[in-house]
């Protein structure tokens, strides 16, 4: 036999036989679309694109396909649209706001995660249980906690110093927090400031972070456990309000009306706020971009200390066949897992799910080095479920407007507050018993 | 009659090949307009009498209810208002704007190819990048604006985040971007009006302003209309700025019809009553359209 007609025969036996081999691998690969979301600064994509990857290299017959759906409002919309549309192009998993749980189940688009993994309490239960309180409804666990987060205080230690105060002590309080911002903001003269006290940002969600000014005021929830209620204007909820907007409007250490979420960070990289309140899913970002020394803190308290847990949890939907739910729930363990649960935490600054996350050496070492990660986590024992209801988007809006009016000067507190809880009432009536 | 009755047959049924033949031509376009247009507006007239569907409760028949809730929605009335200032600040704006943009690049000056190129360049950038470099200018502190007004020692303005101001700097948006396609029509019909009609007007010793007030905006007229047609349309279906501008807040400050259809359709899901603000809106726009048409057009001196 001449040595070409061996290589043909050959690669002719190779393609014959690598064909039926090829067809039953694409029968059996099982490829998950799963939509996501950036709230945060950093390659979160990149992160993303990189889990997907490793888990079918571990699991060569799932294939996890990432595709980024802008914020969380808008992946939670493009979710609900593509699955009403149905099709192959719909997602089967999405990492959607953990708060967005009712929206879905109105939906009734969900399987419950629980049911996903048949009753292994075990796994449930090494989640902290502040992450799990915005995943149950109807006696049921729908959704894995996984980019978790509570909002902390970050403040300039080149800042504090220059002005006379600790830089290793954030501020404890809310009196405390307004004294320090009065010393921190620099004027260019009467009407120009430079350096603003402090920010604490209020564009497209500001209900997140006025939760934790609610919570420290001695509202624990703005919601009743089944989404049913609201609890929008009581003295605690109304007296939140007049102390946020009173830190712009009146005293002057904030700027008054809106503040842009997502410039806040870069206000403060460029010395134009001295302190901010924002996502711990932001630290690996500040830690990358601030050129000083910072700090970060538990937000202060008042009548107690206290912050919501936000961020998305792992949803399954219910357009899924059995094998792509085991697929699925295979993908939310290995991702959730105590070692990739800390790698995510290390990568983006979003608090690590499991006690046993923080318990491997990798998680460890990185404290040790850096003990402003441990910080998000230690409040967690504060920590209350953010705001979720029935018509969850609906009814946050009607909220949102409200503290938009007051934080403008459009309305007093109390008369935006009151309008929005008759409006939550209007909305949430029907779905009371 | 047996040469009639052959005749009447083959008369018959050429008529009738005719027929299927033109109705064989129009079908792909019909199929597209049911499809796309008069099915969607029927669905959308039928969904606005019914509840919408919720997981246990099926869509049942309301009547006129989604509409008396409209005038006991305090935002659909803060977004109807919205709208008629947008409409009352954008339109006149860019028509004026692009007609005087026209006639200033109809005229013999230098660098008019440049010039021609510079005003109609915003129209051919997407508005969403268009409305994210209008963000860069807008960002309080950093931004263009609070730049220019540092340098001459003013404070800077939170242009997007405050009630007052929202909704003209997203109206300055849609002025400086569609100023510049209305413009073309103009210039095109500028270069329509004979020479001679201009010499004379300059025989009869006319001045520059009268004859543009008497002969040159008189034969623009149809195209005056065509262009407030197309801008009221354009100021009722105002959406895409929104999104990246600000979401129609604060407050629903600069809130629109269509963002806010938008809203209920897709953030609360409540297509019944996204429905029945799409019903309205499209009533907005046929009477616009028919005002147009019947007193601005008769006025109109078509050649």
């Amino acid at each position: 036999m001449q040595r070409r007609d061996f290589l043909k025969l050959s690669a002719a036996t190779a393609l014959t036989a690598a064909l039926p081999l090829q067809r039953a691998h694409a029968a059996e690969l099982i490829e998950l679309p799963m939509y996501y979301p950036v709230a945060v600064g950093g390659p979160i994509a990149k992160i993303m694109d990189g889990y997907a990857a490793a888990f079918h290299r571990a699991n060569p017959d799932v294939r996890i396909r990432p595709i980024y759906t802008g914020s969380y409002q808008d992946t939670t919309i493009k979710a609900l649209t593509a699955l009403r549309g149905g099709g192959s192009s719909a997602p089967k998993m999405a990492v959607a706001l953990a708060v967005d749980i009712f929206t879905y189940l109105d939906q009734g688009v969900l399987v419950a995660v629980e049911e996903l993994a048949k009753g292994d309490k075990a796994w449930l239960n090494s989640f902290y249980p502040a992450f799990l309180t915005n995943s149950r409804a109807n006696g049921k666990i729908w959704s894995a906690p996984f980019q978790r987060s509570t909002p902390v205080l970050y403040w300039n230690k080149a800042a504090f110093k220059a002005v006379g105060l600790d830089p290793e002590r954030a501020p404890a309080d809310w009196a405390e927090m307004q004294d320090y911002a009065r010393r921190l903001t620099r004027r260019h003269n009467a009407k120009s400031v430079t350096e603003w006290g402090i920010q604490i940002p209020s564009s497209g969600f500001p209900y997140w972070l006025f939760q934790g000014l609610a919570i420290e005021n001695g509202q624990a929830r703005l919601a009743s456990v089944d989404g049913t209620h609201t609890y929008f204007d009581t003295p605690e909820t109304i007296g939140a309000l007049e102390y946020m907007v009173d830190l712009g409007r009146k005293s002057k250490v904030m700027p008054s009306g809106i503040i842009n979420w997502g410039t806040t960070p870069q206000d403060f990289f460029q010395n134009r706020c001295a302190m901010m309140w924002t996502t711990t899913g932001n630290l690996t970002n500040v830690r990358k971009h601030a050129p000083f020394p910072f700090g970060v803190g538990m937000l202060p308290k008042h009548k107690r200390y206290g912050a919501p847990t936000g961020g998305g949890n792992l949803y399954v939907f219910n357009n899924t066949t059995d094998a792509e739910r085991a697929a699925a729930l295979r993908f939310i363990r290995w991702v959730t897992s105590p070692e990739m649960a800390a790698d995510w935490s290390m990568q983006t600054g979003y608090i690590a799910t499991s006690p046993a996350a923080w318990d491997t050496d990798a998680l460890k070492q990185y404290v040790a080095g850096f003990p402003q990660a441990v910080v998000a986590r230690n409040q967690l024992q504060y920590a209350e479920p953010e705001l979720s209801t029935h018509q969850n988007q609906r009814v946050t809006k009607v909220f949102n407007d409200a503290l938009e009016a007051a934080l403008t000067g459009q309305k007093a507190p109390a008369v935006a507050l009151h309008e929005a809880q008759s409006r939550a009432n209007a909305i949430l009536r029907r779905y009371r018993a | 009659m047996s040469v009639i009755a052959p005749t009447l047959a083959r008369i018959r049924t050429a008529q009738f090949g005719d027929h299927l033949v033109a109705w064989l031509l129009i079908t792909p376009a019909l199929v597209l307009l049911v499809a796309f247009t008069l099915y969607p507006a029927a669905a959308t007239l039928w969904q606005s009498f019914f509840s919408t569907p919720l997981v246990n409760r099926p869509a049942h028949f309301v009547g006129f209810a989604h509409f008396q809730q409209m005038l006991a929605d305090p935002v659909f009335v803060k977004v109807l208002v919205n709208n008629l200032l947008y409409a009352a600040g954008s339109i006149p704006a860019s028509v004026a704007l692009a007609l005087l943009m026209a006639l200033l690049v109809n005229a013999r000056i230098p660098g008019r190819g440049l010039a021609r190129m510079a005003f109609f360049t915003p129209t051919v950038l997407p508005l969403i990048a268009a409305a994210n470099i209008w963000l860069f200018f807008y960002t309080p502190g950093y931004g263009l604006l609070d730049q220019l007004l540092h340098v001459f020692g003013l404070a800077g303005h939170n242009w997007l985040g405050n009630p007052s101001t929202a909704l003209w700097a997203v109206t300055a948006v849609t002025v400086w971007k569609q100023a510049g396609f209305f413009m073309i029509f103009y210039l095109a019909a500028l270069q329509q009006i004979p020479e001679n009609l201009r010499e004379a007007a300059a025989i009869e010793g006319a001045s520059r302003w009268h004859t543009l007030r008497r002969v040159i905006l008189p034969l623009l007229g149809p195209t005056t209309l065509f262009v407030l047609v197309n801008a009221v349309i354009g100021a009722f279906s105002q959406v895409d700025a929104l999104f990246v501008l600000t979401n129609g807040g604060p407050d629903n400050a600069s809130n629109l019809l269509l963002y806010y259809i938008f809203q209920n359709a897709f953030q609360f899901w409540d297509t019944g009553y996204a429905a029945a603000l799409t019903v309205v809106l499209v009533l907005i726009l046929a009477a616009a359209s028919l005002v147009q048409f019947l007193f601005v057009g008769r006025r109109t001196h078509y050649r």
